[in-house]
């Protein structure tokens, strides 16, 4: 449903996205993961045709957004970072407006309203102005302009950021609901989002793809390891060296000031750092368990790929 | 066609709710009362021509033409409804043009406003119709002309200020090309002067429709909103 090949776009000098091919079956919700600045937005952007890309190609419902654009876009409903609402309008006028922009008449566009209003959960609010919305039902009001024309695909640009974790449920449900006859790419950085909602999940760095898989085998991966961080009173470099010496721990690091320790999950190290500690004399200021952040799994990830190079 | 209607029913919406549009006409229509009365005063009641509001007319038009268009395009960019109107099955010449035809119905409606002068002139004397018709025609054309430099400077930039200030400039600088050409020793000057804004108006206040006049307006408003396009368009490039 929509195909990317060889997608690279440049910003002046700057490379956002670098050669980026994938594809997204008719039906599937993909997560496209990342940390800020990976190139989501860009490539989301390419996409729906906002930006055209410097190289590379793309499909959207079997037409090309190069030379096919407006019927390219007319397959797709698109919720951009920013929610695009006229401020000054009312949300039943606003959304009559883009119901006519994508096409549809007078008859349709209100029978379609009633339809997203009723889906996006909006019916008190239809005569508000949508500047007078609270954060959560602009990105409703988003949504429901995003799916007005009933479009085959559908692109959400980061959808639950800056709402209260109860809207987030709601929204997710409300995606999950969207996703059952519709294909979705939603991007997000953050990775227990994507888990209720993707089948599978595309995870970009640095304007790459560093892993494309479904949410089971990225978990495996990232999964049957535990981390301690570590503040330690002693010289880094014997300290390091020391640590380093433990079997037990697969990796060490240091950044200032804390000591990072990696181990597979059936091991128990913290006896022989105990020993070590005492051994050299050094205190042991707070030794903890840390989650592994998004930032850690791209680095995990991109060195795993380049291992395998 | 009909997408351009739909963009152009939008603005005029958004113009009617806020209080841009009345507070432009209001002032509009103090300001050039007081030209047309000052100057009615001044031949003592004894040239009874719109002469005086066209005076003062004309750098209203450039003025308001400034102030009505910068929030076009730059707002879209601000409130980030520009993406999604250049995601949908919109083209860009559509959304220039609609924008554009929404701006000259307030224009018009203010023009309309002001034909208050002429039917007082009519009623308390006898004045010559021709170049009446001739003048607001003129000034129409001149508003073509004001409102696509306009919609060319909102392309710009997501600024409403900054957008003025580049219309005001844009304007105010073709503007006084052509006093600018009158200094000038020929051809230089005649080619400055032909540049002007300003050159071509007094043949209307005068009654004189001429179509090199014609020409030039339109070209300048063609020229703008084809600008206006491509830096629309050049922007999804960027």
């Amino acid at each position: 449903m929509i195909k990317i090949e060889n997608l690279t776009k440049f910003y002046g000098e700057r490379l956002a996205v670098d050669d980026i091919s994938f594809n997204i079956e008719r039906g599937e919700v993909v997560g496209f993961l990342g940390p800020n600045g990976a190139g989501k937005t860009t490539t989301m952007r390419a996409i729906t045709g906002y930006l055209m890309p410097t190289d590379g190609e793309i499909w959207v419902a079997d037409y090309n957004m190069r030379k096919d654009p407006l019927k390219g876009r007319q397959q797709i409903g698109y919720l951009p970072e920013t929610i695009p609402l006229y401020t000054d309008m009312s949300t039943r006028a606003y959304l009559r407006f883009v119901a006519r922009l994508r096409g549809l008449d007078r008859k349709e566009a209100q029978k379609r309203i009633d339809e997203v209003v009723e889906i996006c959960r909006l019916e008190e609010y239809i005569n508000v102005l949508t500047g007078k919305l609270s954060k959560g039902f602009r990105q409703r009001v988003g949504l429901a302009q995003a799916i007005i024309h009933d479009p085959e695909v559908l692109i959400l640009d980061e959808p639950t950021v800056g709402i209260d974790p109860l809207q987030v449920v709601q929204t997710k449900e409300l995606i999950k609901e969207l996703g059952r006859k519709r294909t979705i790419l939603l991007s997000t950085h953050i990775l227990p989002e994507v888990n209720l909602i993707c089948e599978r999940v595309i995870i970009i760095h640095q304007g790459r793809i560093v892993a494309e898989d479904s949410i089971e085998n990225l978990s495996s991966i990232l999964e049957g390891r535990q981390r301690l961080r570590l503040k330690i009173n002693g010289p880094v470099d014997e300290v390091t060296e020391n640590l380093s010496k433990i079997n037990a721990l697969s990796e060490v690091s240091y950044r200032d000031p804390y000591y990072l320790l990696e181990f597979p999950i059936d091991q128990e190290p913290q006896n022989e750092i105990n020993q070590m500690l005492t051994r050299g004399g050094w205190t042991l200021l707070s030794m903890e368990a840390v989650e592994l952040s998004l930032e850690d799994i791209f680095v995990k990830l991109t060195s795993k790929r380049e291992e395998e190079q | 066609m009909r997408r351009i209607f739909l963009i152009c029913e939008k603005e005029l919406g958004t113009f009617l709710t806020s209080p841009m549009a009345y507070i432009v006409t209001a002032i509009f229509l103090a300001l050039s009362g007081a030209s047309f009365s000052t100057y009615l005063a001044q031949t003592s009641y004894s040239d009874t021509s719109i002469r005086g509001f066209l005076e003062a007319g004309q750098l209203l038009i450039l003025l308001f033409s400034a102030l009505l268009t910068m929030r076009l395009i730059s707002e879209e960019r601000k409130l980030g409804t520009w993406e999604m109107l250049l995601t949908a099955p919109v083209r860009e010449y559509e959304i220039v043009l609609g924008k554009f035809l929404s701006c000259l119905i307030v224009l018009g409606g203010m023009l309309v406003l002001t034909l208050f002068f002429p039917i007082l002139l009519v009623i308390l004397g006898d004045p010559d119709l021709g170049p009446i018709f001739t003048s607001y025609l003129g000034l129409i054309l001149l508003g073509c002309s004001s409102l696509s430099i306009g919609i060319f400077a909102s392309s710009l930039t997501p600024n409403q200020i900054v957008s003025a200030v580049i219309a005001g400039g844009i304007l105010f600088g073709l503007w006084f090309l052509g006093p600018v050409g009158n200094l000038v020793p020929d051809p230089v000057g005649e080619i400055l002067s032909y540049f002007s804004l300003s050159h071509h108006f007094p043949g209307f206040m005068r009654g004189v429709v001429d179509t090199r006049a014609i020409v030039y307006y339109l070209t300048v408003a063609a020229v703008f909103l084809f600008l206006s396009v491509r830096s629309i368009e050049t922007e999804r490039w960027r």
